[in-house]
């Protein structure tokens, strides 16, 4: 099974920076929110085309250039969506943009969930925090082909039912019959009726037939260390398990060297992994 | 009999106890009893004698613990066949969180005093036990303390100022 190919760019796409203008701007949560981009008049055709799991670099003029998951579904109208949590100097400059405001934006990079190559299995998604973002096309180009696809089951932990990403989303997936849904978070109080305690908790409770069974996971790296350790309790075997990894990424297609790991670079080999590719990269300190 | 026949029957279906011999699911069973609680309904409350043991059998169950001058801070949620509760097993057997049910919970409710006195009459089956439950309970605190990590916080030891 392979990682679905990057989409290969033209050599003049790598390093051109073409102007998006921010259509809308949603706040998700206090510190994360979702740009949605109009692609520029001449690059309309071909402008979102993207594969789930891909990134864009974007870049804030005068301020510098940040890779960010794309996190819409693929075919919006030609635009894109990308929600961002502002942590650093870039990110946080994007926070400032308004409505009409324009962006660059470089790419698409990299490599996507392996969204074609799975149908047939079963599909469990595993997202913590903002990791949900990357995982949101592929939940919904599965959605938009269910009937390819076994049993589809996405679990989602978040810190505190304040800090639940795209909670609509969560809800109207799992509405449906043929999706199974399930969210906890770490912490609550009061009123949160729902499940607290870690995503591998979920992972723990979930029926999987684990020799059909094919993973995606993002998140933060602690998180995905221990959802991989609960999927392979439960059988799923590292070939059948998918991660998406995050480094300080500059060049975007391989060349800087900045974002390298365990012998690959997370911007043109990754962003999404098979961890039998990557084997042991939680269990290395420091890495 | 029936009754206990078929609490012996639902145990098989627990992961947690499913590979244990008909022998001791029988003793096990033994000191069992249903129960229903209703979407609200607190099942037990922090102080109060660990005199039962229960298995989740259908619904959600929450751990709650109760702060002063705060709402109750919920430590835990437990779902089917998850064991709840593990005060019984350890002096002077009181328990230490609130227990409520999220939605209507059915579970089997096994009378604390009658399996310690099982387990005092037969080395072999407290073993058992123990070695079924032990599990769980180190199970649940790696958990807990993962929780502590704050998984989803920004990473102290990586800067984001390249973002």
């Amino acid at each position: 099974m392979a990682i679905t190919a990057p989409l290969v760019q033209p050599a003049s796409h790598l390093w051109s920076i073409s102007p998006w203008r921010i259509s809308h701007v949603r706040r998700e949560l206090a510190d994360t929110f979702t740009l949605t981009l109009d692609p520029p008049a001449d690059a309309a055709d071909a402008a979102a085309a993207f594969l789930p799991g891909q990134f864009n670099m974007l870049y804030v003029f005068g301020c510098g250039e940040v890779p960010i998951s794309i996190s819409g579904a693929a075919g919006e109208g030609g635009r894109l969506k990308h929600t961002i949590r502002a942590v650093g100097a870039v990110t946080r400059a994007l926070r400032q943009l308004r409505a009409g405001d324009v962006v660059g934006v470089r790419g698409p990079f990299g490599a996507g969930w392996p969204i074609d190559d799975t149908a047939g299995s079963d599909v469990v998604i595993v997202a913590g925090g903002i990791g949900l973002a990357p995982l949101r096309p592929a939940v919904e180009a599965i959605l938009h082909a269910r009937e390819r696809y076994g049993r589809f089951i996405v679990l989602y932990g978040a810190r505190s039912p304040e800090d639940i990403l795209f909670a609509r989303d969560l809800g109207r997936w799992s509405s449906r019959l043929d999706t199974y849904v399930d969210v906890t978070v770490d912490r609550a109080a009061g009123a949160w009726r729902g499940n607290v305690g870690l995503v591998t908790a979920l992972i723990a409770r979930v029926g999987l037939e684990a020799e059909h069974t094919v993973a995606f996971l993002c998140g933060p790296e602690a998180m995905m260390r221990f959802a991989v350790g609960a999927l392979a309790k439960r059988g799923v075997e590292a070939g059948r398990t998918y991660l998406s990894l995050e480094r300080n990424m500059k060049c975007g297609v391989g060349l800087c060297g900045r974002c390298q790991l365990a012998g690959h670079f997370v911007c043109r080999d990754g962003p999404v992994f098979r961890l039998d590719r990557i084997p042991n990269v939680f269990q290395v300190r420091e890495l | 009999m029936q009754i206990i026949d078929a609490i012996g029957r639902s145990l098989q279906q627990v992961p947690v106890f499913a590979d244990l011999s008909a022998d001791y699911h029988q003793l096990v069973a033994g000191c069992g009893a249903l129960s229903v609680f209703q979407s609200g309904e607190t099942i037990y409350r922090e102080g109060a004698a660990a005199d039962s043991f229960y298995v989740i059998r259908r619904g959600r169950v929450r751990l709650e613990a109760h702060v002063p001058g705060r709402p109750p801070c919920i430590v835990d949620s437990l779902g089917a066949n998850d064991p709840l509760g593990w005060s019984w097993l350890v002096p002077p057997y009181r328990l230490q969180f609130d227990a409520k049910a999220l939605e209507l919970t059915r579970l089997i409710r096994f009378d604390a005093a009658c399996l310690r006195r099982k387990m005092a009459d037969d080395p072999r089956f407290a073993c058992a036990i123990y070695e079924r439950l032990v599990p769980v309970i180190v199970g649940r605190l790696a958990e807990a303390r993962r929780q502590l990590m704050d998984l989803y916080g920004q990473p102290a030891g990586r800067s984001q100022a390249w973002r």
